[in-house]
This record gives structure tokens, sequence and C-alpha cells, in this order.
């Protein structure tokens, strides 16, 4: 069984964020694997456990993106791949054209991604590269159980659950409630170095011209506006509830 | 000169980091008030590989480096002291001495429980009368028969209710007057060793402190631990690399510390403003934020200096010295920077001071530190 976990460096959303002439500011930035694809790593991980499997971890971003891939081989994967980028964060459309030129001349039964990286939060590399490959999908599964040459997969529908049947192979991308992502162990991340990290340059993947152009353009990016302080109303029950639909008549103006 | 931490070294702090603040800090509080110790945690250790880290594969240690132990004791400890004086006592006090002086034998029976975590790494060096005159040991083996019969006592040993081994030191021999003194592993398990755990301690509240009572207890003559009559110099080297626990506990409590006091500024507002608008408030944030700085540079030298292979006893002492009292200093201020609310014990930095105070006392007080640097810079 051959599995490749699509993963994406992010910076720690928890982490203070700077904005600098339109751009995040990666000064003092904690980088960390995206939280969704600690899902996928740990499910692929899960699965070698059980049956047996080759994990490939792969990603995309900047030499320091290696570390991600570090982390998800000290979690038990067996191999990883770096496809270099060093400009301005790929998009959708780029992304899933370098990513689908590496994974097509690879043996897989399964790929594993994020339901979405934190980040830019679009949710659609994954799904664009299984498009590419002609693969079925199947997104934010919240329970995997591999059959003979099927899987029966249950997602996650605004609440509800959807169980699916589908044909190995396909890709998945997952969501929280699939497992709970192990730390990795110490003698795991001591054994990371040693195991093979490939590393691609763009120009190696001899891809048109225009698969490797953004197709979209950040123009601006900016912090939330910060939250204003709350109005509490008080006094007796009857007089709030008046207060209130006058507020969001009157002031609000949102009936 | 490279100040960068290497990649193994930079995933064991995020893995201790994220260990630390997910499962090891939410209990911390409650276990400081119940007397209650970690033991699941040990248990989580124990698998991650945690508990056997800086000791060979081939005794199913991780083979990691002392700044990579460092970097462990200062997560764990940054959560919950208890915790990080137990992890640091075992692999420092109970797995040091049996990896550096240990038989094969010695070390496949004992290094390899001590490396997976089934047992608790502890050291009895201390006693009512041999504290940092550990040269006033009292306790005797005699050799009968092949077997060494050994009795004595001691006291204030951290993990030793959790230890299949303690070894002890003891008087083997005496010879115009002056004492040998050795290391003699004795299970736990042996007729007439008793462990108690009586203390009403300060802090460090969740972690073991016990009292050993060793009554005719017989163990085989090759139960000692390293040359015989070479204790008293063991334990020096051994106590060398625990002063590098120490000064990363240090560390670790001092780090939380200025956490919480710099986030309780900047939010608690009197007089109309934010009190880290205040110098008086900023001085003392600005002090702990350097002294910080300097403490870990210190921890991380002299445990550089281990993994290099040079000496580092100096060094050891100036790193467990300085930052045992700029931990106290730190959490002193914390405290005060939180007003009435850092004498509540649900804001946390009263237990860090209490838990602080023993950093300036076990491994070599404070005073014992000065005179192992005297000594070093020759006077
Ligand atoms: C929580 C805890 C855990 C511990 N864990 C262990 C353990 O696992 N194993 C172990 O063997 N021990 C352990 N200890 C013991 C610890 O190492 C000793 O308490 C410490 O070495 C000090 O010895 P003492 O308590 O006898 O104090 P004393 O030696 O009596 O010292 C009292 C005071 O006199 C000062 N003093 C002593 N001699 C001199 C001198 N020559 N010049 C100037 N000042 C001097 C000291 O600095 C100190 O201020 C632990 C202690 C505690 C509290
Ligand atoms: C056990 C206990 C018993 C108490 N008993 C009583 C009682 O009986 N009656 C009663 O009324 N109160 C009582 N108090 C409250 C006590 O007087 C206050 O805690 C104390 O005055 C500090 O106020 P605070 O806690 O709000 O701290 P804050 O005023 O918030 O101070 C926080 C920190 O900011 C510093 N700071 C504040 N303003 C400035 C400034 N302008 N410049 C520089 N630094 C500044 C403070 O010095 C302190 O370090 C008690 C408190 C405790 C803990």
């Amino acid at each position: 069984m051959n599995i490749l976990v699509l993963l994406k460096q992010t910076f720690d959303t928890e982490e203070n964020i700077v904005i600098e002439n339109g751009q995040i500011s990666e000064e003092n930035v904690e980088f960390i694997m995206n939280p969704y694809d600690e899902y996928a790593v740990e499910e692929a991980v899960k699965i070698k456990e059980e049956i047996g499997a080759e994990i490939t971890a792969i990603t995309l971003g900047p030499s320091r993106t290696a570390s991600a891939l570090r982390t998800a081989l000290a979690m038990g994967a067996d191999q990883a791949v770096l496809i270099e980028w060093d400009e301005q964060e790929a998009d959708e459309w780029t992304a899933s054209n370098l990513i689908a030129a590496v994974v097509k001349n690879r043996d897989f039964d399964l790929i594993l991604g994020g339901n979405m990286a934190i980040d830019s939060g679009s949710g659609q590399v994954a799904i664009r590269v299984a498009e590419k490959l002609g693969i079925p999908h199947v997104s934010t599964i919240t329970k995997l159980t591999l059959n003979d040459g099927t899987a029966t997969v249950e997602r996650d529908v605004e609440g509800d659950v959807e169980i699916v049947e589908i044909q190995l192979p396909f890709l998945a991308t997952t969501q929280q409630g699939l497992n709970e992502p192990r730390y990795p162990s110490l003698p795991g991340i001591m054994k990371a170095k040693k195991k093979p990290l490939k590393t691609f340059s763009v120009e190696e993947l001899s891809l048109e011209n225009e698969d490797v152009t953004t197709a979209t353009v950040i123009i601006d990016q900016y912090l939330p506006a910060k939250k204003q302080a709350g109005q509490i109303l008080e006094g007796e029950l009857q007089d709030q509830v008046s207060e209130l639909v006058q507020i969001l008549q009157n002031a609000a103006k949102v009936v | 000169m490279n100040y960068d931490l290497t990649d193994e070294q930079q995933m064991i702090y995020k893995m201790m980091k994220e260990f630390s603040d997910e499962v090891v800090a939410p209990g911390a509080e409650q276990r400081d008030k119940d007397k209650a110790f970690p033991k699941e945690i040990f248990d989580q250790l124990g698998k991650l590989g945690i508990m056997g880290l800086p000791f060979p594969e081939e005794y199913g240690g991780s083979g990691a480096d002392t700044i990579s132990f460092a970097i462990a004791v200062e997560e764990l400890s940054r959560a919950c002291g208890s915790t990080g004086i137990t992890y640091s006592a075992h692999v420092s006090l109970g797995g040091a001495p049996l990896n550096l002086f240990g038989t094969e034998g010695q070390k496949k029976d004992y290094l390899v429980p001590i490396c997976t975590g089934e047992s608790l790494g502890a050291f009895g060096l201390t006693e009512p009368n041999a504290g940092s005159d550990a040269g006033g040991t009292e306790t005797e083996a005699k050799l009968v028969n092949g077997e060494w019969v050994i009795n004595g006592s001691k006291c204030f040993i951290t993990n030793a209710s959790y230890a299949k081994i303690v070894p002890v030191t003891a008087i083997t021999a005496r010879k115009d007057g002056k004492k040998e003194i050795s290391a003699i592993i004795v299970p736990t398990d042996k007729m007439g060793f008793s462990v108690k755990a009586p203390y009403e301690k300060m802090g460090l509240n969740a972690s073991d402190t016990t009292e050993i009572y060793v009554e005719d207890v017989h163990v085989p003559e090759d139960f000692m631990l390293g040359k015989r009559g070479e204790g008293f110099k063991q334990f020096l080297i051994t106590l060398d690399g625990g002063r590098i626990g120490i000064g990363a506990m240090a560390v670790g409590i001092a780090q939380a510390a200025y956490e919480k006091a710099l986030a309780y500024a900047k939010e608690r507002t009197q007089f109309g403003r934010s009190i880290s608008k205040f110098q008086a408030i900023q001085f003392k944030l600005a002090d702990m934020a350097m002294k910080l700085e300097l403490a870990r540079g210190m921890l991380y030298k002299a445990a550089w200096l281990k993994d290099h292979g040079r000496k580092f006893s100096k060094e050891a002492s100036m790193c467990k010295l300085y930052a045992s009292e700029i931990c106290m200093e730190t959490c002193r201020d914390a405290i005060q920077i939180h007003g009435g609310n850092g004498y509540m014990k649900e804001y946390q930095v009263e237990r860090y001071m209490r838990d602080a105070k023993l950093l300036e006392i076990g491994e070599g007080t404070s005073e014992v530190q000065r005179m192992v640097i005297a000594r070093e810079i020759g006077c």
C-alpha cells in the first residue's frame, strides 16, 4: 500500500501575526505543520501500523518547509518530497499543478491531505490535485475504513454524517475528529534526519509556463478590525427585549 | 559560533512544548494542592522515548544530547515544577550514574527499565548528618560472605517510591580514621529496605521526596556501582550533570513566571492605564527578560561543553547558581506585578516561587556552588 500525504507548512495562527506592506511578516513567526494535515499524517501512520504501508509526505514551499516534512517523518512517514517554491505564495492553480506533476509519476493507492490550510483557508489544493489526476476524491472525512480495493468513508456535512463507498485509488481530505494526531516520539525524531527527503525545483518538473504562473493575485491583506466592546443590556427582561428590538431596528438597522 | 538549535533539538523543543502545554500544564495546580504524583504523565513520556533521552539506544535510550535534555527539563518545568524535578532526577541522578559507571550487566538490568519508564531513577546520597558535606555519610556496608550488608538511612531522596533500585552511598571501609565511600545498588524490594514519604513540603508537592531506611539489607558483592572507594568522586561527576538539570528547571519556571507577569501587566489597568506603561513595572519585566536570556545562555553553554566532552564543572555550577537565583527573583517580581492576585493560588505565580526555592538548595546549595566556582578559579 502506497500512501501519499500532502501537507503544508503554515504560520501558527495562535501567535501574533504582523502585516507589513500587505504581506505577512515572517520575522519571529512560528511555523507549524498545518493542523488539518496532522490528521492526514496520523491516519496514514495508523494504516501503516495496522496493515503496512509506505508513506510519502509531499509539500510545496520554501526550503524552511522541510521542517514540516521532518515532523511527518518523525511521526512515521517513510520518505518526503519538497517542491521548492521561493516566490510569493503559490495559488491553488499553481500549487495543484506542481503537486500533480510530482504525484503522477508515483505509485499510490491513497492520497491524504488536510481539509484546508489554516492560512489561506481555501480548501481547494488537494481536491484540484485529484481532479488533475482523474481520481475520485472525498472531502472532510471523519472516518476511514479500508476494505479490499474499496474504502468506506464517513464525511462531515455541516454537522451531519454522510457515508461514502469509494474505489481505490482516491484522495481524501481530513477533518477534525478523524483521529488524535500523535506527538512525534523521540526515537522518531532522531530517525527523521536519516530518512530520504528529495527536493524538486520547479524547472525539474518541466511544466508549461502558464501552469506555474499564478492565476490570481493578492491585492491586499489586512487584519480584522479590533472587536468593539459589546453592550450589555440591563433591567427587567421585558425592558431589555424592547430595548434590543429598538437597537436592532434603529441603530444597527438589521431588522 | 552558532546559536541555532539543530533540527533535532528544534523538533524536540516543539514536541516537548506541545506536550507540556497540552498534557502537563492543565493539572499542575490541582496536583500541587492534592500532592498527587503525575504517574500517567511519566507513562506517556516513557512511550515517547523521553525517559531514556540521553542514554544509548542499546539500553533502550534515544541517544539525544545534553542540550536536548536541558530543553526537555525546561519545557516540563515551565508547565509543572514537580514534573520537571521528577524527570531531571530520573535522568541525571538515576540513569546517569548507571550509564557512566555501571557494568554491562547492571546497565541491562537497571538502565533499560529506566529508559523505558518502567522504573523511575533515584539516587541516595543525602543523610540527616550528611548534606552539603557528603563526606559525613554514616550509612555503612560490610562485606560478609561475598555479600554487602548495609545499614543506615537517607533523607530527601527524590523518586524512590517509584524506583526498582536506589544506588546509595555507604562507607565500605575505614583506613587510618578515613572513610572509604562507595556506591552500592540496592533493589527496593530487598528485605530490610523501606521507603517513607513523610514530608510536608513548601513546594514541588506533586514530586516524590522520601526517607529511606536500610536495615541489614544484603546484596551480592557485584552490586557495587563503579569502583570501590570512588563513591565520592563518582557523585561529584554525577552532580555536575545534575546541575544542568536544575539550571534547566530554573530557566523553565522563570520563563513561566515571566510570561504570566508580562501578560498580566498588559491586561491590568490602574490609574487609568495599563500597569505595563509604568516604568516601575517595565523595569521589572525588562530585568526578567534579560536574566532569563543570560541564564538560558549559560545553561546551553554548560550543556554544550558536556556534549563536546569538555570540562564543564565550573559552568554547570555557574548555570545552576545563576539560573536558580534569577528564578527566585523572577518569581518574586512576578507575584509583585500581580499585586494581591499574585498571592492567590489561582494565578499560579505563588506556586512557581514555592517550587523555585528548592533550586537554590538541591544538588548543592548556592553556597556550595560558590565554593565550587571559587575552587575552580583557583582560590
Ligand atoms: C525536595 C528535595 C529533593 C531532594 N532530592 C535529593 C535526592 O534525590 N538525592 C539526594 O541525595 N538528596 C536530595 N536532596 C537533598 C539535597 O541535596 C540537600 O538538602 C542539600 O544538598 C543541602 O543539604 P542539607 O539539607 O543537609 O543542608 P546543610 O548542608 O545542612 O546546609 C544548611 C545551610 O548551610 C550552608 N552550608 C553548609 N556548609 C557550608 C559551608 N561549608 N560554607 C557555607 N555554607 C555552608 C548551606 O549552604 C545551607 O545554606 C533533596 C532535597 C530536597 C529538599
Ligand atoms: C491577603 C490579603 C489581604 C488583604 N486585605 C485587605 C483588606 O482587608 N482591605 C482591603 O481593602 N484590601 C485588602 N487587600 C488588598 C490589597 O491592599 C491590594 O491587593 C493591594 O493594595 C494591591 O492592589 P492590587 O492587588 O489591586 O494590585 P494592583 O494595584 O493591580 O498592582 C499591581 C502591580 O502594579 C503596581 N502598580 C500599580 N500602580 C502603579 C503605579 N502607578 N506605578 C508603579 N507601579 C504601580 C503595583 O505596585 C503592583 O506591583 C488584601 C490583599 C491580600 C492579598
